[in-house]
């Protein structure tokens, strides 16, 4: 069911971050500003809006089971959320040491960035304690959806506010009037977005995969515990 | 800050970049183990049923 060309899209994923790392230390110039160690930003950028997306993703998919009352979108729901902390905690790593190289410091409490990346990260820590403390699989998938709607549409207004926000040390790298960016960066850090993207889906569908077909043993082991 | 020498900043950007390799791997690995159980699980259940 969720292992539907998962092969072909693995591929494509180890393909694309193979591409995107070549281009990361082979193609793409070191900055004039601060050198080589910018490179951690073609990893770090990236995994953090994707992570952000999927925080999206699962309030979308959380609206679309509580529309539908589909028990099955509420665990895209939950694999979308959980995906996105794990990348979370590669952000606030890969953060941390670009912080320590960059500042002198591993983390800065008056970076408008880095707090609201923690916040939003913090908020999403919850969500786990809420699920699981609730037995009742039908009200388990419904608060956790509905803690997913609102968590994700904190996640878009957090952003706005976060760019309505002056900053002189996270420069805009995507902006309507094409960022600070060089041509040769810039399509590297599209190729380690679209890498960082694949790898999201991938996984998503990995541990859907993992995630049904425990389900499905569940039901059989039931099943053969009833007959028995 | 002015930029670091590459030999100091070379220790931090392969710092984060084994980071980010080392999460997915343990997730992948975790994924991998699970898959797996079940696969052994249902093996067994099988083998259970054709014994019957």
């Amino acid at each position: 069911m969720y292992s539907k060309g998962l092969a072909p899209l693995a591929a494509a994923t180890a393909v694309t971050i193979t591409t995107a790392f070549a281009l990361v230390f082979f193609y793409a110039p070191n900055d004039a500003d601060q050198g080589f160690i910018q490179k951690i930003f073609y990893v770090h950028v990236p995994m953090a809006i994707v992570a952000l997306c999927g925080f999206v993703a699962g309030g979308i998919f959380a609206i679309k089971h509580l529309r539908s009352g589909d028990s099955s979108w509420d665990l895209r729901s939950y694999v979308a959320i959980h995906l996105s902390i794990i990348l979370g905690v590669g952000v606030l790593a890969t953060g941390a040491i670009w912080a320590k190289a960059s500042w002198g410091h591993w983390w800065v409490w008056d970076e408008p960035v880095l707090v609201s990346f923690l916040v939003v990260f913090l908020l999403y820590c919850v969500y786990y304690p809420l699920r699981f403390s609730i037995e009742d699989p039908g009200r388990q998938a419904r608060y956790s959806s509905v803690f997913a709607i609102a968590a994700g549409a904190f996640v878009p207004l957090n952003f706005i506010a976060v760019r309505m926000a002056e900053s002189f040390t996270h420069p805009r790298v995507l902006s309507q009037t094409g960022g600070d960016l060089p041509g040769d960066m810039r399509l590297t850090f599209l190729v380690s977005l679209l890498g960082m993207a694949l790898l999201f889906v991938t996984l998503w569908k990995l541990e859907l995969t993992a995630k049904h077909a425990s389900m499905q043993l569940k039901k059989l082991r039931n099943r053969a515990r009833v007959a028995a | 800050m002015p930029a670091l020498p590459l030999d100091e900043a070379g220790k931090y950007v392969a710092g984060a970049y084994v980071v980010f390799v080392a999460l997915i791997l343990v997730y992948v690995a975790i994924i991998g183990a699970k898959i797996a159980r079940i696969e052994r699980d249902v093996s067994a259940i099988v083998d259970a049923e054709e014994d019957e």
